[in-house]
């Protein structure tokens, strides 16, 4: 299985499913991240331990351990 | 209840930085009304709109979000203002601002408002910055999709307005033009049961007998809703209906709000190509360009740390003649005022108690305006969002908000601009946190208390030396270190919050919109003037009564030595014996203050204070430094009979605090309570413009006198604890 944090940056990847609380993966679905959407991992802050994502043209960040909560499969 | 008024409400609503405020001051002429929505410290600004032929609205400010689903009351403002649920008033029509670069998760909450079947008109903003980036908007299809009134606009350049202006008033002439009904509908019949089921349990005030909008609610609810939600208003049957629903669809091994969420990005992935079209080939964005930098693991914190130093700088020092203009002008408008006035009680009440307390008040602006001026460019860049990405780490093992850095250090200069700036924080926690440790960070009104307390212990001809310095340095490290601890202590336990996921969205770099920015900073000054400004201005009237009277007589000795002097003087004038004058003066001031009440409560807070080391007139200088840090010189001037306008510099000052002494003879300034008194005041909240702010941002008195009493228990510790282990180590 393979997680959004071990996405390399600049690959694209499609989700597959969301694990963590209810509350976070709502919050994840509702900013689009549904299961089958296609994203890119556009760049990482190692010093804050941070992802920025590209998902429907739009741009999002999340922290490198919520992203490791994100299941996904490489594309 | 809503009261039906004549002229039509619009709710204006859109995703964080979709640019909703400039549209917002582009629409009113920056014009607007703040409150505070009933027992929230979330405001409403609302402002009026007048429409080509002639009507007028009143358009509101809804809080940036990018769904209506919420976790806490804070997050519910959102559809409380948008869909109009009790308390609030109905809006007549919703203005949806959707950013066309990020069209389509702005269009997700354009779907939820439209499924509340209120009319709607959307307004695709940024439409410029589109064709820079060679995308093609498609209004036509975006306006047959969605059923309602679609414009692409510019609220940087203005461009659309008078269009949108119009469209507002088609529709609410013809408001069922624009309520198409929803745009994704649950196909499952099971789906559709659920969904239904929950709909049964929303009250009747909330659906107003509309089945589109019983339905919209039924959905917020499914979304919102969850056995540890922080949302209180919600009736008990529709969270015990919502979760059952979940629950059901769980045991048929499916996901209700994923189903939901996924039905609405899907009608809008099926379109999205339509709406936007690509011409030539994708670039790599400008923004992309300039995160490269901006966002560089080193380079990109160096430059957030420049960017740091020169708001700093500008707060510490810029806003100094600005600080120094406004304390002439008062000292003399209040001069002028006594020399016209005949002497008495309420010219000194008018001079030394209003308008000494209004310059006390609008000496903060200059701050304030500098702090806002900055925080609304790096809003409105969209670098404010890259702050939280650069600091989350940092501020995070402390238990606080990236964004919590911003007033962290402003509070270096004056807590008062840094707790009125918490506002960038939205949730209702990370702000409360940062403001109850803000007053310890070392701002500037304690330098010239440690400037007086370390000049009185060291040798005289000493200063400037190195262990000066690094005292100085040391109590900035102490206050840091004591705020981030607090941080952490509180964020555990007062202001214990559930960890919430850092999600953002990071928006494009756009060219800030600098008459949005004043208007900001012009807001936020109004609001502290006029709602922490009176509560100062009466806070120092008290201080000036308490230092003020009673009015005793003066002793007999005080009254014939001077009435010598001035006669000697009259005869023969000699420098000396004018100095004489003075000296007696400044005596008969020390005395006066003495007898006065805020001298007997000095005496009375002397058993309180012993064990600090401090006697009674240190105590009359701690209640005189409540109206401000700074004051605490001034007062121990008037205390130890030197002029009045003494600071810390001056000679005979310091002289007289070296050579204090208790009644029986032992020096009160010794070293170690000096260095006990400076951890007083690194640690206790003396300063009543502070609480009166936090007051104003908490919307309550609870958290500034929880503030006051665990700063000032701090405080009276860590003194203890500093004066008593010294004296046991065998300090002096």
């Amino acid at each position: 299985m393979t997680y959004l944090g071990d996405i390399l940056t600049g690959a694209t990847c499609r989700l597959v499913d969301l694990g963590g609380e209810a509350g976070f993966r709502r919050r994840l679905l509702e900013l689009g991240l549904v299961p089958g959407t296609s994203l890119r991992v556009v760049r990482r802050v190692p010093v804050g331990g941070l992802l920025e994502l590209e998902v429907r043209r739009c741009r999002l960040t999340l922290r490198t351990s919520e992203a490791a909560l994100v299941q996904v499969e490489p594309t | 209840m809503a009261v039906a008024t004549a002229t039509p409400l619009v709710a204006l609503a859109g995703n964080p930085n979709a640019g909703k405020s400039a549209l917002f001051n582009r629409l009113t002429g920056g014009r607007a009304r703040v409150a505070n929505y009933p027992g929230l410290t979330v405001e409403r600004e609302e402002g009026r709109v007048t429409l080509p032929v002639g009507g007028e609205i009143r358009l509101l400010d809804v809080p940036g979000t990018y769904s209506l689903a919420a976790r806490s009351e804070d997050e519910r403002i959102a559809l409380l203002a948008v869909a109009g649920l009790p308390p609030l008033e109905v809006p007549d029509a919703v203005i949806v601002v959707v950013d066309g670069t990020q069209l389509a998760r702005h269009l997700y909450l354009a779907l939820q408002i439209i499924e509340l079947d209120l009319p709607v008109v959307v307004a695709v903003n940024f439409a410029d910055d589109l064709a820079k980036e060679g995308m093609e908007l498609h209004s036509v299809e975006l306006e047959r999709h969605l059923g309602v009134p679609v414009i692409a606009i510019s609220a940087l350049s203005g461009q659309g307005m008078d269009e949108l202006k119009r469209l507002v008033e088609r529709v609410l002439a013809e408001p069922d033009s624009a309520r198409p009904g929803p745009r994704w509908v649950a196909q499952d019949p099971t789906l559709l049961g659920w969904i239904d089921e929950v709909g049964r349990c929303v009250p009747e005030a909330w659906h107003r007998n509309n089945e589109r909008r019983r339905r919209a609610l039924a959905l917020w609810a499914v979304l919102s809703l969850e056995p540890d939600d922080e949302l209180h208003d919600v009736p008990a049957d529709l969270r015990l209906a919502a979760l059952s629903a979940h629950a059901a669809a769980r045991a048929a091994n499916r996901t209700l709000d994923e189903e939901i969420v996924r039905g609405r990005y899907d009608w809008i992935d099926q379109r999205a190509d339509r709406f936007l079209r690509q011409r030539g080939q994708p670039r790599v964005s400008r923004s992309d360009q300039a995160d490269r930098w901006l966002l560089h693991p080193a380079l990109g914190f160096l430059l957030f740390a420049g960017l740091m130093v020169v708001v700093f700088q500008s707060l510490f020092t810029w806003a100094d003649p600005m600080i120094g203009a406004i304390e002439v002008s008062f000292a003399w408008i209040g001069a002028r005022v006594q020399e016209l006035l005949p002497a008495g009680f309420l010219t000194d009440l008018l001079v030394e108690g209003v308008i000494a307390g209004v310059g006390g008040v609008l000496v903060f602006l200059p701050q304030i305006l500098l702090l806002f001026f900055f925080i609304g460019l790096m809003e409105d860049t969209g670098y404010m969002a890259r702050v939280a990405f650069i600091m989350d780490r940092l501020m995070r093992s402390v238990g606080l908000h990236g964004r919590a850095f911003v007033p962290m250090l402003s509070a270096y200069a004056c807590a008062v601009p840094a707790v009125l700036s918490t506002r960038t924080m939205e949730r209702q926690r990370d702000r409360f946190l940062t403001m109850m440790v803000l007053p310890l960070m070392t701002c500037s009104a304690r330098l010239p208390v440690y400037g007086l307390l370390i000049a009185a212990f060291a040798a005289p001809n000493s200063e400037g030396s190195l262990t000066q310095g690094l005292l100085l340095v040391g109590m900035y490290v102490f206050g840091t270190v004591v705020a981030l601890l607090a941080a952490a202590v509180l964020g555990r336990t007062v202001l214990k919050g559930k960890r919430v996921p850092l999600l953002l969205q990071m928006p494009p770099y756009r060219r800030p919109h600098l008459a949005t920015v004043w208007r900001r900073m012009v807001l936020r000054a109004g609001i502290f003037v006029k709602q922490a400004g009176t509560v100062i201005l009466l806070c120092s009237i008290g201080m000036w009564a308490l230092l003020t009277f009673p009015k005793a007589e003066r002793s007999p000795e005080l009254t014939s030595a001077m009435a010598q002097v001035e006669a000697q003087l009259a005869a023969a004038p000699t420098p000396e014996l004018e100095q004489q004058l003075v000296d007696l003066e400044s005596s008969a001031a020390g005395e006066h203050l003495r007898n006065s009440y805020a001298g007997r409560f000095g005496r009375l807070l002397e058993p309180v204070i012993e064990p600090l080391g401090f006697d009674w007139k240190i105590g009359v200088g701690l209640v005189g430094a409540f109206a401000a840090r700074e004051v605490f010189v001034s007062t121990m001037a008037v205390v130890y009979n030197v002029e009045a306008e003494a600071d810390e510099e001056n000679a005979t000052l310091r002289e007289r605090i070296r050579e204090a002494s208790w009644p029986d003879g032992r020096r009160v300034f010794t070293p170690l309570v000096c260095l006990s008194l400076m951890v007083f005041f690194a640690l206790a909240c003396q300063c009543m413009s502070t609480l009166a702010a936090v007051k104003r941002e908490t919307n309550s008195w609870r958290w500034p006198a929880f503030l006051f009493v665990y700063n000032g228990a701090l405080a009276w510790i860590a003194s203890f604890a500093v004066f008593q282990g010294g004296r046991l180590l065998g300090f002096e």
